[in-house]
Parts: C-alpha cells; structure tokens; sequence
C-alpha cells in the first residue's frame, strides 16, 4: 500500500520533471548555441595564435596572450577607463531616473507629455545619438557657441572630444542623457506596484515625505533597485558604440575600453587569439562584480 | 557546412532572381558554377561608377559565351563580406578590393594570381598594378592622389609664393604660409588637414608626409620591423612637426567631413584627394581654386596611391575566363568612362588624352601629374592592415598632444610583435 503510493508519486514526479525539460529545451537549445559555445570556443581560443584570416593553422600558445595584455598599456588604461565610466555612470543614471521618476509619478497635469520627451533618446539609435553630441562637442559646435554666448566671450572655446581631460567626461554625460529614461520607466513601473495603502497609513501616523519615502517607497523599491543596478552596471561595462562612433578610444587612450580594444585587437588588426583573451578577461570581471553584487543586494532571510 | 553554404547562396542569390538575372547556385568551392561567373563590387551607394561596371559587364556578355552576375555591396560593409564569404568558402570569381589590402588576401589565399596578356599590363600605370611576391594579384581601371587645393585669392592675400609641379614648397615656406593664411581676417585656419577622417584615411593621407620627411611606415627593403624606420629622427621630425600644425592653431582638430570647410570657404587651404577637386571648383570657381603639389618635406614630395582594384579568387572555376574580362575591361572606351564618372585618372595614358577632366587643359590634370611624379604605393606586405590601424591610433595621438618618441616606440612595437607572430609573413 505505501510502497504503491510512494511509487506513483515518484511517477508523477518524473513526468513533471520530463515535462519541465521539454519546455525549457528552446530556451536551452538556443542558449547553448549563442552563448555557452561561443564562451567555450573564446576560452579555446584564447590560448592560441589564432588569426581572423590566415594561411597558416592557429597554434598552443599557453597564455602568452594573457602576458601580453596584462602589459599592454592601452589594455590597462582601458580597464581603468571602463570602471571610471561604470562608477559614474551607475549611481548617477540610476539616481537621476528615480528622481524624475518620482516627479512623473505624482498626479499632475502634462506627465504623459514629459514622460513622453524623457523617453525620446532612449528609442533613438546610440550610434544617431553619437553622431549628433559628436557635432554639439566640435570645437565650433553648439556647446562651445552656448558658453562662449552665456560668458560673453570670453570662453576658449575646444574641441571636448579631442582633449584627454574631458573626452571621458563628454562620453558619460550623453550615454547617460540617452539611457535614463529607459530605467526611469523601469521604476515608475516599480513605483506603481506599491499599495497606495501604506501611503493612507503613513499619511494617518502624521509622516513627512522624507518619511514616507525612506519608510514605504524605498523598502517597496527593492527588488526594482536590484535589477536596475545589475542592468545598468552590465551595460556599462560593456561600453562601445559611443567610442567607435564617436572618439575611436582616442585622444591618448583616454576612453578606449575593454570591449572597443578586444574589437580592435581582434577584428580590426585580425589578431582572433589575443581579441579572444581581451573577451576572456572582460568575461571574468563582468561575472565577479554581477555575483558580489547579486551578494550584497540579496533578500536577508 | 553544406547546409549553410546552400542557405548563404540562397540568401545571396535571391536579389538576382528578384532583378531576373541568372541565378548561380554555387557550390562549397566557392566560385559561380556552370557559364555564369559572379563578380562582386563595392559601388553599392555609388550610382556613377556602378553604372559604368555594368556597361562593361554587359557589353562583355553580348560577345562571351560564359555571362557575368554582378553583386554590388555599400562601401562600408564591403570588407567584411568578403571575409566572411571567405572564411566560409563563397568567394565570387571577380571582386573589387581596395589595393593596400590586396598583399593580405593574396598570402591569406583568396586570390589567384591574375593570367593576363602582358601587353594589357605594360601599358598600366604602376600603382594599379598590384604585384606580391613577383605575382600580378589585382589591377585597377584608375588612380587619384593627393594634393594641396588653395585659394588663389588668399595666396595673394598674404603674399605667399605660389609652387608650380617642379617647384613645390619646402617644409619652411609651407609652415610659413600656414601661418600667414590663418593670420588673414576672413579665415580662422590655415589648413584643413581632413582630420576628421575615419577608416584608411589616415594612413593614406598622412603616410606621404612622413615618407617625404624620409621616414616610412616598414622597412622596405626587409619588410620585417618598423624599427628606426617609423620611430626614426626622420619619423620623430615628421610627428612633432604634425603636432605643431595644430599646436599653433594651424589647422583645426574638428574639420567637417569630405573636405567641407574649403568649400564653404572656412578655410583657405585643403590637403585633398583629387576625388574633392571638382565640388571646390564648382564652389570658388576654378580660376581660384589652385591644384598645388605636396610640399617638400625633405626628401621630395610625395603623395599617396592605389585605389580600388579588380582581382580574381583563388578557387574560381573560372580564371582564365575572368582575366579575360579583366583585360577586356582595360579598354579605352571604359577607362574613360570609369574617370568621367569618378573623377580619378585612367590607368593608361592612351585614355588619360580622351578623358574629359584629364586631357591636356582638363580641369584635373594637375593631379595626374602630381601622381606620375611623386606617388608612392602603400607598402605591400600581408601586414598592412595592422599597419595602417596602428599608425592611425599613433597618429591621433600625437594629434591629442602625447609624447611623439612614446607614441611612435609603443606603434613600433605592435607592428613588430604583429610581424613576429605571423612568422614574418613569408618574407
């Protein structure tokens, strides 16, 4: 008697299971043949002299390519470059897309109309964008013009792309105008999962704004914050069009990244086996910082 | 890999079933099959040019038992196909390519050395010929070359000598008229040195300058190191030289594209590619639009050479057929029809006469003489596009104010592991 239920209950199980597999199997075929093949052919790769084209077969080259790029100073600024640019770009991208999602989000008149225009750069194309902040940031575009206007001349107007102290910094301003707004909808949507309860209740306990917010809204915004956070710090990381659009990692290294160098190393100068490694490397960073995030910002039960 | 070549000629061939040309199945050889020969072009987004290949093909046709199926791509993307049809074994018969990467595809085996009738080629200027290791691998229905435009009234505004082709300005007289020019009220800068540039055109336009300094970009004569060469006194003068250009407020960092500023009169000189020369006369008039010759920078002038060229792949069915059109293409008829629409030169002189631009008294003829007496080929190693992509990021560089010796040593270095890695290349 027990031993027959005991068995059907492990039947019924095993189909569960069976059926699970089937329906996951598109997901897993597909993820299997655009990412983990591709990982293990780069990490294949990425120990050899592997070339783009070439007459000659790839040869074992252990980690010579590993050497190489741990002494390659564009290499290394690029690192330093990519970090700098995800350090700025995350709180500010983040903070400044909660701060205009909490002004939409109260109910006045005209929001649809402003949320509409913070929306517009996102659903344009980056490399669009690019092109056009490149024209604005040329030594006689329209940023120059406007300051040398707003300082009655006495502006030394500069070409903002084409000086190292401020190219960087040029980058980041606009990869953030263009992005924001894209995770400004992101926490409105969390915004308006909270029970409107809560508000009545702190508003009855006598609470201020700041109360409310630190209390009700921001507990309510958790798991948004956390994927907001993981988003934008991956999509940080892996900065590219605005370089290759915009400066070319240029001047002097100054905003070259991991991506734009491996794309260059790899594709451009066709060297496939050290571009391999650069992915490699670039693959290991993004997957530490996404675990210790995941860490720090995991439920504590 | 069957699978995939089907799905790939599929996709390739149905714009032709769609304009009602012969459809080539092509097998995993590569290569068109049967009496159709495939021949791909980059003219894509090029009306003018396109139209005139398409002329020949179809006069070649009409007397060819084997019939010829064009493909054209846009510019940009056109390398990129070709590399990745090669890697996949779907390579055309004919294709286009630009010179300078023409050593690269031929020692990577895309292309089999051309079997055309020596008469054909002897009459071809030199720098549309593309030769490898003694092999002929491309051939070219035209050149261009680069040269100094200038407004003939600012020159005469600031007192500045004018050169003729055997008396071109010295590196002093060139420093001092960029400096009296970009002293003149109505202009802001001396020069527009078309910095705003991408792709290969750094290397096109500012290679000459450095080989006029006495410099070059590879050891020629070895063809393995750029050691002392590129990062040499003479490539050290050239890149601090360059750097002080716009140090001195010379020539702007941030020109507008194709050479815009000097048609709209922002600044009164150019260094150009003799494909702007028409649009700036149209704009100023040709009597004050001057077609001047690089400046000497020490070791005579130079200017750049090689442009698109026609090769054949190394696993068509059909070389010797190919070749064929290739000569048959080198015709008069079409040479002038290739430079009446493109604005470059014909490659032989017999076309250059009937040429509408290039004839003697045409509009552009300086810049064929510029090119006949002092145009010098990039260098024509399997190396060269490393080359070319190191030297541009060490250009822009020494651009943006960094160290000149640094930034020449740090591209030595890449172009030499680059070399040492390919075993030389096979030189």
């Amino acid at each position: 008697m027990t031993v027959s239920t005991r068995s059907t209950r492990r039947g019924t199980l095993r189909s569960e299971e069976r059926q699970a597999w089937v329906l996951a199997a598109p997901a897993l075929i597909l993820l299997t043949m655009f990412l983990v093949i591709p990982i293990l052919i780069t990490f294949g790769l990425s120990f050899t002299n592997a070339r783009l084209i070439s007459p000659n077969p790839p040869s074992f080259r252990g980690v010579d390519n590993f050497v190489r790029a741990f002494q390659d100073p564009t290499f290394l600024r690029s690192i330093l470059n990519t970090f700098v640019f995800a350090a700025v770009v995350v709180p500010i991208q983040s903070g400044l897309a909660l701060a205009i999602a909490l002004l939409v989000n109260a109910k006045v008149k005209g929001t649809a109309a402003f949320r509409t225009l913070i929306f517009m750069p996102v659903v344009t194309s980056m490399v669009v964008v690019s092109v056009l902040w490149s024209f604005m940031y040329q030594q006689n575009g329209l940023i120059n013009q406007a300051l040398e206007q707003l300082t009655a001349g006495r502006w030394e107007s500069f070409g903002w792309l084409q000086d190292e102290r401020t190219a960087l910094a040029a980058v980041i301003l606009l990869s953030v105008w263009q992005a924001f707004g894209m995770h400004m909808i992101i926490w409105l949507s969390g915004l308006q999962m909270i029970d409107p309860a809560l508000y009545e209740a702190a508003a009855l306990d006598g609470a201020s704004y700041w109360h409310s917010f630190r209390h009700v809204t921001w507990p309510g915004l958790r798991s948004t914050m956390v994927f907001i956070l993981i988003t934008i710090t991956i999509a940080a990381l892996g900065l590219f069009v605005q370089i290759d659009v915009m400066t070319q990692g240029g001047p002097q290294d100054s905003t070259s990244t991991i991506v734009y160098h491996a794309v260059r190393k790899g594709y451009r100068e066709q060297d496939m086996g050290y571009g391999a490694a650069l992915s490699l490397i670039f693959f290991v960073i993004v997957l530490a910082i996404s675990l210790i995030q995941r860490r720090i910002t995991r439920d504590k039960d | 890999m069957k699978r995939r070549n089907l799905l790939l000629s599929a996709a390739v061939s149905a714009p032709l079933l769609a304009l009602g040309a012969a459809c080539s199945s092509s097998t995993s050889r590569g290569g068109g099959s049967g009496d159709t020969i495939t021949m791909w072009t980059h003219n894509g987004g090029n009306a003018e040019e396109l139209a005139v290949v398409e002329k020949v093909v179809e006069d070649f046709n009409a007397q060819s038992e084997k019939q010829i199926a064009i493909e054209s791509f846009p510019q940009a993307s056109y390398n990129d196909a070709i590399v990745a049809a090669a890697a996949s074994g779907d390579l055309p018969d004919i294709l286009d390519l630009d010179g300078p990467i023409m050593p690269n595809w031929a020692w990577s085996g895309y292309l089999a050395p051309l079997e055309m009738d020596p008469a054909v080629i002897d009459a071809m200027l030199p720098t549309t010929v593309g030769r490898f290791q003694d092999q002929i691998y491309s051939v070219g229905p035209y050149d261009t070359a680069m040269a100094v435009l200038a407004r003939k009234s600012a020159l005469e505004a600031a007192a500045v000598r004018i050169p003729e082709i055997d008396t071109p300005w010295t590196l002093e007289e060139f420093n001092d008229a960029m400096a009296a020019l970009s002293e003149l009220p109505d202009y802001e800068f001396g020069i527009d040195l078309g910095v705003s540039e991408t792709a290969e055109w750094w290397s096109y336009a500012y290679s000459p300058m450095l080989q006029s300094f006495g410099g070059d970009l590879i050891d020629r004569d070895t063809y393995l190191s750029a050691d002392g060469v590129l990062n040499g006194p003479e490539g050290i003068e050239f890149g601090a030289w360059f750097q002080s250009v716009f140090e001195k407020g010379w020539a702007s960092k941030t020109p507008t594209t194709g050479g815009a500023d000097f048609g709209q009169g922002v600044v009164p000189m150019c260094w150009a590619g003799g494909w702007q020369v028409l649009t700036a006369q149209e704009a100023h008039g040709a009597d004050d639009v001057l077609i001047l010759p690089p400046p000497d920078f020490g070791t005579g002038p130079r200017t750049g050479a090689g442009s698109w060229q026609w090769g054949i792949s190394a696993d068509s069915p059909h070389i010797s057929e190919a070749s064929e059109f290739l000569s048959f293409l080198m015709q008069d008829e079409y040479l002038v029809a290739y430079s009446d629409a493109t604005g470059n030169f014909p490659t032989t002189a017999s076309a250059v006469e009937k040429s509408e631009n290039y004839r003697p008294g045409g509009a552009l003829e300086p810049i064929y003489e510029v090119s006949t007496k002092y145009a010098q080929v990039r260098p024509e190693t399997p190396a060269y596009p490393v080359i070319s992509s190191v030297f541009d990021k060490a250009m822009h560089d020494i651009m943006a104010g960094a160290d000149v010796q640094e930034s020449l040593d740090q591209a030595v270095s890449d172009i030499d592991a680059n070399i040492a890695s390919n075993d030389g290349y096979g030189f």
